[in-house]
């Protein structure tokens, strides 16, 4: 969000703790989060079987937040995927 | 009285009573407020840094809900690079380091750049570096940036094919200093286009602009055309990191939307950079070894406070090895570093690092 939108870091922070549904505190809750990202299928920090990683962790991440990330964007021109 | 233990900008212990830290805090907020001309550090924030010195733990951190992220510089260079770098040469890749960056080291973000992290060497290895980018995107999820030092220096002799404008300057010919400074930039610009660009179809999340302005004016007015030609052609983000407080004047005259460069403190600079339309500013405040910790994290906090109380745009001051009070070491202690870091969130109202 500071780098593609300009948003200072209270405001990156509520913008993605909205787009989550928690509140901004939770977002460095690693109990909270840890539970969460697997949830949502965003990656995680340790290795999980199954869960996205990568590229493919990016795509489900610029799809929850509603931005646009270069190489999730090239990735959709090389493969011809659109969604 | 009791002591509280700290440190010089050298990294050595220093011992101070309490009313001497207070003063050392102030003599340091004091000496950037005369310089930028800009506010000195309040007596709330004194107290709060006071506060946080005299405490005698090993280490400090910001409240909980304060954190912030980082961006980062040198790429992998504290793993595999040496003592310049602050690296330990472990046998471990750009690719891998990059990894263990994200997912051991906890990092918010990484960027991607050669050893050799001038961007006059980095063109030479464009492929390799586009080749690395591109496959670190399908395996990594946090932003990844490109970066390099423009490193104006490089393109003079003997390092390069320009008149060394130093050289002129010692021999009365300034016109020719400044020329040859003109056509350098113009090079140099021309070669962080380039690397910049190329990196958009790598799916590169921003490029790091890093030590900029360490040739001066003539290396600042580059950089600044170079991300309004990557921020408006391309709308890839730009985070410009600078090489310390004031631009040097070594052409001395020359302007970016009609201001001059020489001389600019940091938020001057920031002014110029969000006009050029840069996404992250990143103010530097140089150490000095002959002067407390407190001492330059006072000076730095003013100049960080000057950015963050007018920018428009998220502010990751500089702070490692030698910058944002941290001494100058290879291998700064924890105390100090976690005590500077804490407070250029807690004070400086940084955006991150």
């Amino acid at each position: 969000m500071q780098l593609s939108k300009k948003m200072r870091i209270d405001e990156a922070k509520k913008y993605v703790a909205d787009k989550l549904h928690v509140t901004p505190l939770d977002l460095s809750d690693p109990c909270i989060m840890r539970l969460l990202r697997e949830e949502l299928d965003i990656g995680t920090i340790t290795g999980v079987p199954g869960v996205a990683k990568g590229i493919a962790a990016k795509a489900r991440i610029a799809q929850l937040l509603d931005i646009e990330i270069n190489c999730v964007e090239q990735f959709k021109k090389k493969t011809g995927l659109h969604y | 009285m009791a002591k509280i233990l700290t440190r010089m900008g050298d990294n050595s212990n220093v011992e101070f009573t309490i009313d001497e830290l207070r003063q050392e805090f102030i003599d340091g907020s004091e000496f950037a407020a005369k310089k930028a001309k800009v506010p000195p550090l309040t007596e709330n924030e004194i107290d709060w840094l006071v506060d946080v010195f005299a405490a005698p733990t090993r280490i400090w951190g910001v409240e909980r809900g304060h954190e912030v992220v980082m961006t980062k510089d040198g790429c992998v260079n504290a793993l595999n690079s040496s003592q310049i770098s602050s690296g330990v040469v472990a046998p471990v890749n750009r690719e891998v380091g990059v990894r263990l960056f994200e997912s051991m080291l906890g990092f918010d973000s990484m960027e991607v750049s050669h050893n050799d992290y001038s961007v006059k060497p980095q063109r030479f290895l464009k492929k390799l570096e586009m080749l690395h980018v591109e496959i670190l995107q399908e395996t990594t999820i946090f932003p990844l940036l490109y970066g390099f030092m423009p490193n104006l220096g490089l393109y003079f002799k003997t390092d390069g094919p320009f008149d060394n404008p130093y050289d002129l300057m010692q021999q009365g010919q300034i016109k020719e200093s400044q020329e040859t400074q003109e056509a350098a930039g113009a090079k140099c610009l021309e070669d962080c286009i380039e690397m910049s660009d190329c990196m958009v179809e790598m799916g590169a999340d921003g490029i790091d602009y890093d030590t900029v302005a360490s040739t001066g004016d003539g290396e600042f007015a580059a950089v600044l055309k170079s991300t309004e030609h990557v921020a408006k052609e391309t709308g890839m983000p730009v985070e410009i990191g600078m090489s310390t407080e004031m631009v040097t004047g070594i052409h001395g005259s020359v302007e970016y939307n009609g201001k001059r460069l020489a001389g600019m403190w940091p938020h001057q600079q920031l002014q110029v950079c969000e006009e050029a339309g840069v996404s992250i500013f990143g103010p530097v405040s140089t150490t000095s070894t002959k002067k407390s910790t407190p001492w330059n994290l006072g000076k730095a906090l003013v100049f960080v406070k000057s950015c963050t109380d007018i920018a428009k745009v998220p502010i990751h001051p500089n702070v490692g090895m030698g910058v944002g009070g941290v001494p100058m070491f290879e291998t700064p202690a924890v105390d100090v570093v976690t005590r500077c870091s804490a407070a250029m969130i807690e004070i400086g109202k940084a955006d991150g690092l």
